[in-house]
């Protein structure tokens, strides 16, 4: 039997917190004629690493005043598996695959960027077609992770509709991975050296269907959102960073594009070959939530513009350059750096001349991007820096490698 | 830029090129004047990256690089500064302030010190953990053991 005791009723002195707890009104002046009588007390709120809003295992410890954040900290790390530890202990070409398990939603920009820099350090260049099937490939994935970006980004702000829109979408692209290369999201489809599938036959067809299927569902998205009052609440001024912030704070991808930076490594540093497609670089001027979610919107559509110029222009030729079966590149070292979907993803590989990387370190875009959290939501509500963490674009597998 | 600076430094500054990319090997006095000056001279005014190199054989046993993007430019350069293991650096936490993590980053990685810093922590690895990975004398299926029993109450986290 439970021993039903009936509590004991409180009397008011009983209220008084003990001592030993620190009183939550301890800095109440109730003398004090002109402070109001509820004197505001600041509270830390842990969010993550479990919550459906930090994309992934990030921890953010919020400190707050009522409603308004006055500061974050994040507590990252979760997933960190020692990619560059692993790299040091694998020959270049086994380090391949790994690469693709970093930006899980991009991994064929990561493919990209770590076969350029190999090759770069070999000083070998992938043959031409190789280039063409490369940038396709790389392009269609950007548009899949902006539409991936979307859709879980307009689910974080309370839209849930774009996010079946999104994701139909996005299965078309996926569709055409796996023709090519049998896997959907990390790909691992190209080498050292060029690309180790030639393209299947249908391939162009597919592509070009895409290419007519994809502009209306993104003018769909638009009428969705672009002029949706809520969207608009929602993600107007909120998390605004300047030019100035966003480049101190070494900030890169449309989050420094929408702050009104024109700069996109494939413009400004071109690799690949996509000096000889002509595509515009969208950007933002308020530097807001609601810009960058344009600033994206229009590089789908530059995507799409840059794929259909290399669909058209597939020159005949190999797909792979001569390389050795053992790569073993010389003493030396590189930073090679791609504008992947969410910013400047970098390669900085030391060789010792031996068939495994002396150092290998990979610069992410969503670890540098994400140390911009702090100053954006600083003086927003809790419910902003819901929006602000999705308007990153940040995949955790990357920021913690 | 390169002549400028060689006079003015002399011998503590090298400058080379490979790959076609422009790389100054300083010496580590030079290290918060050199680039704050590239940052307000030479318009360096983005901070790509911060890491380091293990290199236990030799008397300074770290590689430390900066690698710098001037958007006027359109230049990237990489600043290189060898120290030796228990040498403190000074952060350039106030010439570039992504170096927060970056710096956070390298300590845990490598141990490597930056004075001025503020708040040298730990970033991916659990505050409590003992060793530093990126070491080349920890081997890659060293732990601290000690943390996963506490922590996790398992033998082993393989």
């Amino acid at each position: 039997m439970i021993d039903q005791k009936t509590p004991d009723r409180k009397t008011s002195d009983d209220h008084a917190l003990p001592n030993a707890v620190p009183s939550l009104t301890s800095n109440l002046d109730l003398e004090a004629p002109d402070k109001p009588y509820l004197d505001s007390n600041e509270i830390i709120l842990n969010m993550g690493p479990q919550h459906p809003a930090t994309h992934g295992v990030l921890r953010v410890i919020l400190k707050l005043d009522g409603e308004k954040v006055m500061g974050t900290e994040c507590v990252i790390g979760y997933l960190h598996r020692g990619v560059e530890k692993i790299a040091e202990n694998r020959t270049y070409t086994m380090f391949n695959p790994y690469v693709d398990r970093m930006d899980y939603c991009a991994a064929v920009s990561n493919g990209l960027g770590y076969c350029e820099a190999v090759e770069r350090l070999m000083n070998v260049e992938a043959p031409p077609r190789a280039q063409y099937i490369r940038v396709i490939l790389t392009e269609l994935q950007r548009l899949a992770s902006h539409q991936l970006w979307l859709g879980t980004h307009a689910l974080d702000i309370g839209a849930m509709t774009p996010l079946f829109y999104t994701f139909r979408d996005r299965e078309e692209i996926l569709k055409i991975f796996e023709k090519y290369c049998g896997a959907r999201l990390t790909t691992h489809a190209f080498r050292i050296g060029g690309c180790q599938y030639e393209i299947y036959p249908g391939f162009e067809k597919d592509v070009k269907n895409f290419l007519a299927f994809a502009p209306p569902k993104i003018d769909e998205y638009e009428t969705l959102l672009t002029s949706n009052r809520i969207w608009l609440e929602r993600t107007k001024n909120v998390g605004v960073i300047s030019a100035k912030d966003a480049i101190a704070l070494g900030v890169t991808g449309p989050v420094l594009r929408a702050s009104g930076v024109k700069w996109d490594i494939r413009k400004a540093v071109p690799y690949a070959n996509y000096s000889k497609f002509d595509f515009e670089i969208p950007v933002g001027t308020n530097g807001d939530t609601y810009d960058r979610y344009l600033v994206r919107m229009a590089e789908m559509r530059q995507s799409l513009r840059i794929i259909e110029q290399a669909v058209n222009g597939i020159p005949e030729g190999p797909i792979m350059a001569k390389v050795p079966k053992l790569i073993k590149p010389p003493v030396g070292e590189i930073y090679h750096s791609i504008e992947a979907p969410k910013g400047e993803l970098g390669y900085f590989i030391v060789s010792d001349g031996s068939t495994q990387p002396y150092r290998l370190r990979v610069r992410p875009p969503s670890f540098v991007n994400l140390q911009a959290l702090d100053l954006m939501v600083r003086g927003a509500l809790v419910a902003d820096a819901v929006a602000v963490i999705g308007t990153f674009d940040i995949v955790l597998g990357e920021v913690d490698r | 830029m390169v002549e400028k600076y060689k006079c003015q430094y002399g011998s503590g500054l090298d400058a080379q090129t490979y790959l076609g990319q422009n790389y100054f090997t300083v010496d580590r006095s030079l290290i918060p004047d050199f680039l704050r000056l590239l940052r307000d001279e030479e318009q360096f005014d983005y901070c790509v990256d911060l890491t380091a190199a293990h290199y236990p054989k030799r008397e300074k046993q770290f590689d430390v690089f900066w690698i710098l993007y001037s958007f006027a430019r359109n230049e990237r350069i990489r600043v290189k500064t060898q120290i030796a293991d228990g040498e403190s650096l000074p952060s350039s936490f106030s010439i570039w302030p992504t170096t927060d993590w970056l710096e956070r980053e390298a300590y845990d990685m490598f141990g490597i010190k930056f004075d001025g810093h503020p708040g040298l922590k730990r970033i991916l690895l659990p505050d409590g953990w003992k060793g530093h990975p990126l070491r080349k004398d920890y081997d890659i299926l060293r732990q601290d053991k000690e943390w996963v029993q506490i922590n996790l109450g398992i033998e082993s986290g393989q």
